[in-house]
């Protein structure tokens, strides 16, 4: 299979963000596998834009961190959802799809749009 | 995720480290991707690299971490500080309503203290502080001769000499003056129904661009009208709102004054108050342009007014003048009068010369209201200091349940916020009431004081003291508090333990300090009294109860001076005979210029065949006045009145005052002598009192009275002296002169008491409120002295039921106590005596005829401060004594 370098749309990498810590909380290595496995690797991800976006999202209290002990017992930062943060996740997933379902909706289009009278 | 352990936590153990945060975040990353490249297979020293590719620009997502994370910390600690503070606050509005009596009297303590302070603070402002309202003002010098015990003659200069300084000085980008010769109401405002008294001021055509004043509408002189010439004329902005409705058309149209149409060219700005800057207490509603040719011969009639070039000192500026004044003549046209003003040309800062003399009076009342704010924190340090016995439990048990001393101390500074905060508010409100009053007040003679309003300026003063009384009440029981010992508190049950007895004497001390304050306000209060009282006693000369006076307007113009003189002695004749016959009017008289208000002078006079050199002799206040007015203003004569036959065609008459007669002839009668005004011969018919003419506390100086019939008087008074009220008699009078002039606009019928009492006004606006200050300190102080001695009798209510168990009468109990009160307000009445005495030399300046060691002050103060003192310790003393020793032993 091909590997698409999709461009990341602005907001876009905050959502993934959230999406990812519905399972629970996560470090920021974590999130960056997590991303690539989920998206099966066609979503590539510059590793170091992640973080910024994290702190962001922190600091807007969508997200709480805590240190704690990795899988490999290092002091990691872990990161998890807020009840604010799953609010804004289903909000913006809602508009997600919308968007997209209107987008692929007039690229899948077969006719050209019946013209409207103007009344 | 596994929680960090407890031995792993030791990194942040100092606090937040927001960079090192990101640091070990970012690193934790590349390691463990490293270690997973490495499990891939790859070499770890590629592995590393490959990582840290991976990871893009490591530097800068690290600075935008630190970044975010230092502001997050900081916004997590002011929220961290505001929840902290909201819970602070909420406990002490519990607090407070647990305790209404205390949050009450505390909070109105504070608000008149405070309340009085912006109060102060905003007079001080207004007169001290702020630069005076025109633009650059710190250029604007007043210049005039040194002072002297002459009237505004001497402080005022000719047309000519005016000229001369003018284009001789090099120092000032332009000098100004006005006309100091014109009296309140002297002109009519005709042609709109009935004629209205307005009062006009001549300046030099210059003034408002010297001043930098500009017109809030219309437009300022031209250059042609600033000679003075043209009909036209500015009006104030408050005759315009209220003669003029606010019309802005009236810009460009004739108004009449006198019946002269004249044209209105411009309003003047809200701001511009020529009373409140020149002319104190008085107020002036149309400027007009001077003509310096008309009044060339006049004298000297202008004041001086200069804008300095900027950088310049008023030391060059004298430097100038004096060069200058060499030059100068009096009148061009006698040559002989050159060099006559050498010296008596000293510019001054003009704030100075408005405001310099309230210095003192300022410091002195500034001083006296804070020492009241002092009495205040002084009094509820005591109060809080009383609650934190009280309180010294639950402060013991937050302790012990984990509350830091930070902590608590916080909790008692806020508890002052809140207090002095709500203190503030009241006091706020108090201060823009008194304000507001004080700024309508159009007949205290106080400088500027039309312009006092609350201002950011005083509310930022009002925060201030807010915060600084909290602080400096909240704090000393804040660390009492925080000091307890846990154990000992918590064990303490009864009010009589170890804290009790430490707090005891810091109130003690508290209240002696408090007595000492509230001490040195009533030596001062007492010393301002006693001089007023002497200021009433003053002998003025002349008697101004019973006495009122009004405006008159008449019409003497005739082509040559004789026929004028003529046609206004008949004029006044018929006048005063008509008024004299009124009912209850005992005496009626004509004069120019009032007492205390403006006066001019004319020369000196000298007795036939003396000679004196030259500046010798004073300069002698003229007033033109009607047979009948020595005796209608009750000043006491010896000689003969003027009549009404002592006309143009009789010898020049003349009255001299005792000043004058006593200087020409020391030890003979000054009556039937001659004096020379030139080749004039003047027969003095009568010696006449001093008058106090100029002011009320200042000497005296010479003064001369010359016959209306026989003079040119520049406009009349009448004076009539009746048993009746002013205000009865002052219809009458109108209506009388209406008949006999329907144009004698509605001039307001003034008791001469009125005029004395506005001479009198800054003082006793002074007296009163240092009064007032210290009967506020004084109360504060009794109220001190009885929580202290009220307190101290029920902590130690078991001891005094012992003693009466054992046989102490209620007489002995009482004794006792009022004892310990006395002892506290003695001790406060020396330490305040002291500090009295000590700063005697900054009130001796206020003083009138008294000295700052007035025995008789100081004893007074002491009577009222031990009687107060005792009136306060009588209360508790009297609980004490009835206090029944078997409940008292009984009880806890």
């Amino acid at each position: 299979m091909d590997r698409y370098k999709l461009e990341f749309f602005r907001g876009t990498l905050d959502v993934l963000i959230l999406k990812a810590l519905v399972w629970g909380p996560l470090h920021g290595y974590a999130i960056t596998s997590l991303i690539r496995r989920q998206s099966d690797d066609a979503l590539l991800l510059e590793e170091g834009t992640l973080y910024p976006a994290l702190w962001r999202l922190e600091s807007k209290g969508l997200l709480e961190a805590e240190w704690g002990l990795s899988e490999n017992n290092r002091r990691a930062k872990f990161y998890e959802l807020t009840v604010e943060g799953r609010r804004q996740l289903r909000q913006e997933t809602k508009t997600w799809q919308a968007y997209a379902e209107a987008v692929s909706k007039v690229l899948s289009a077969t006719q050209p749009p019946v013209a409207e009278e103007s009344a | 995720m596994k929680p960090l352990p407890m031995w792993r936590r030791y990194a942040r153990i100092l606090g937040p480290d927001p960079a090192a945060d990101v640091k070990d975040e970012l690193r934790f990353h590349l390691e463990t991707k490293t270690d997973d490249l490495v499990a891939q297979g790859w070499e770890p020293e590629a592995a590393r690299r490959e990582a840290e590719r991976q990871f893009g620009d490591l530097n800068a997502v690290q600075h935008a971490g630190t970044q975010i994370g230092e502001k997050m910390e900081s916004r997590k600690r002011l929220q961290e500080h505001l929840t902290d503070t909201l819970r602070d606050v909420r406990y002490t509005f519990r607090k407070l309503r647990r305790d209404p009596g205390f949050a009450v009297v505390s909070i109105v303590i504070l608000a008149l203290a405070i309340g009085a302070n912006v109060v102060v603070f905003s007079v001080v402002n207004t007169l001290l502080l702020r630069p005076l309202p025109f633009p650059d003002s710190h250029e604007l010098v007043w210049i005039a001769p040194p002072p002297r015990s002459c009237g505004m003659s001497c402080a005022t200069y000719s047309s000519d000499a005016y000229e001369e300084f003018r284009d001789g000085s090099r120092v000032y980008q332009g000098v100004t003056g006005y006309f100091a010769f014109s009296t309140a109401d002297n002109l009519r405002l005709t042609g709109r129904g009935e004629p209205q008294p307005v009062t006009s001021i001549d300046v030099i055509g210059n003034f408002f661009r010297v001043l930098g004043v500009q017109p809030s509408s219309g437009r300022l002189f031209t250059p042609e009208e600033e000679r003075g010439k043209s009909h036209v004329a500015l009006l104030a902005y408050p005759f315009w709102q209220r003669q003029f409705q606010s019309d802005p058309n009236i810009v460009g149209k004739a108004i009449e004054l006198d019946g002269t149409p004249i044209t209105v060219i411009g309003i003047l700005p809200p701001t511009f108050d020529f009373g409140a800057v020149f002319a104190p207490g008085s107020r002036v509603d149309v400027l007009t342009p001077l003509n310096l040719d008309q009044a060339r011969d006049w004298g000297n009639i202008v004041t001086l007014v200069g804008r300095m070039k900027p950088g310049i000192t008023t030391a060059q500026a004298l430097d100038d003048a004096n060069r200058v004044a060499d030059d100068m003549y009096f009148n061009t046209k006698y040559p002989q009068t050159k060099g006559r003003y050498k010296g008596d040309l000293v510019p001054v800062p003009l704030k100075d010369y408005v405001t310099g003399k309230l210095r003192r009076s300022l410091i002195v009342l500034w001083t006296a209201v804070g020492m009241i704010l002092l009495i205040a924190c002084v009094n509820l340090s005591n109060l809080l200091l009383a609650r934190a016995v009280a309180r010294g439990k639950e402060f013991a048990v937050r302790g012990a349940l984990g509350a830091t001393r930070g902590r608590i101390i916080r909790q008692l500074v806020m508890e002052s916020l809140v207090l002095s905060g709500a203190g503030a508010a009241i006091g706020l409100a108090l201060a823009l009431i008194m304000i507001s009053w004080l700024a309508h007040q159009g007949s205290l003679a106080l400088p500027l004081l039309s312009t006092l309003h609350l201002d950011g300026e005083a509310f930022t003063w009002t925060v201030f003291i807010a915060v600084g009384a909290a602080i400096l009440f909240g704090l000393a029981p804040g660390f009492r508090m925080a000091m307890v010992n846990l154990q000992e508190a918590l064990k303490d049950t009864g009010p009589g333990a170890g804290l009790g007895r430490k707090n005891d004497r810091i109130r003690s001390i508290l209240v002696v300090s408090e007595v000492a304050l509230a001490c040195v306000l009533l030596v001062g209060a007492g010393l301002l009294l006693r001089s007023f009282l002497k200021v009433l006693d003053i002998d003025l000369g002349f008697q101004p109860d019973q006495s009122a006076s009004i405006k008159v307007e008449y019409d003497d113009s005739a082509p040559t001076f004789p026929a004028s003189v003529e046609k206004h002695s008949v004029i006044f004749q018929q006048i005063l005979t008509k008024v004299s016959s009124l009912p209850g009017v005992e005496a009626a008289g004509m004069v120019d210029y009032l007492p205390l208000g403006q006066n001019r002078e004319w020369g000196t006079p000298i007795p036939k065949g003396r000679t004196y050199p030259d500046g010798t002799l004073p300069g002698p206040l003229v007033y033109v006045v009607t047979p009948g007015f020595i005796h209608a203003m009750g000043i006491r004569m010896h000689g003969r009145d003027f009549a009404w036959s002592d006309d143009l065609k009789s010898p020049r008459v003349i009255m001299i005052n005792a000043s004058a007669a006593k200087f020409y002839w020391p030890n003979e009668d000054a009556v039937g002598k001659i004096l020379m005004d030139g080749q004039q011969e003047l027969n003095v018919i009568a010696v006449v009192d001093d008058v106090h003419e100029d002011s009320l506390e200042g000497q005296p100086g010479w003064q001369i009275y010359y016959a209306a019939t026989q003079n040119g008087p520049s406009g009349a008074q009448l004076v009539v002296r009746s048993s009746l009220p002013p205000a009865e008699l002052g219809g009458t009078v109108l209506r009388a002169l209406r008949e006999l002039n329907p144009q004698q606009p509605a001039a307001e019928f003034r008791p001469i008491r009125s005029i004395v009492d506005r001479a009198g006004s800054p003082r006793r606006f002074f007296m009163l409120l240092v009064g007032a200050f210290a009967g506020l300190g004084l109360l504060l102080a009794a109220l001190g002295i009885y929580g202290v001695i009220s307190y101290s009798v029920t902590r130690q209510k078991q001891e005094i039921g012992v003693r009466m168990a054992l046989g102490a009468s209620m007489g002995h109990v009482r004794g006792r106590i009022l004892l310990s009160t006395l002892k506290l307000a003695v001790i406060g009445i020396f330490v305040g005596s002291i500090i009295s005495l000590g700063s005697a030399r900054l009130i001796s300046a206020l003083l009138f005829a008294t000295s700052p060691w007035d025995a008789a002050t100081y004893a007074g103060m002491a009577f009222v401060l031990i009687l107060v003192a005792l009136l306060s310790g009588f209360l508790p003393a009297r609980r004490a004594s009835r206090t029944n020793p078997l409940i008292a032993l009984r009880s806890d």
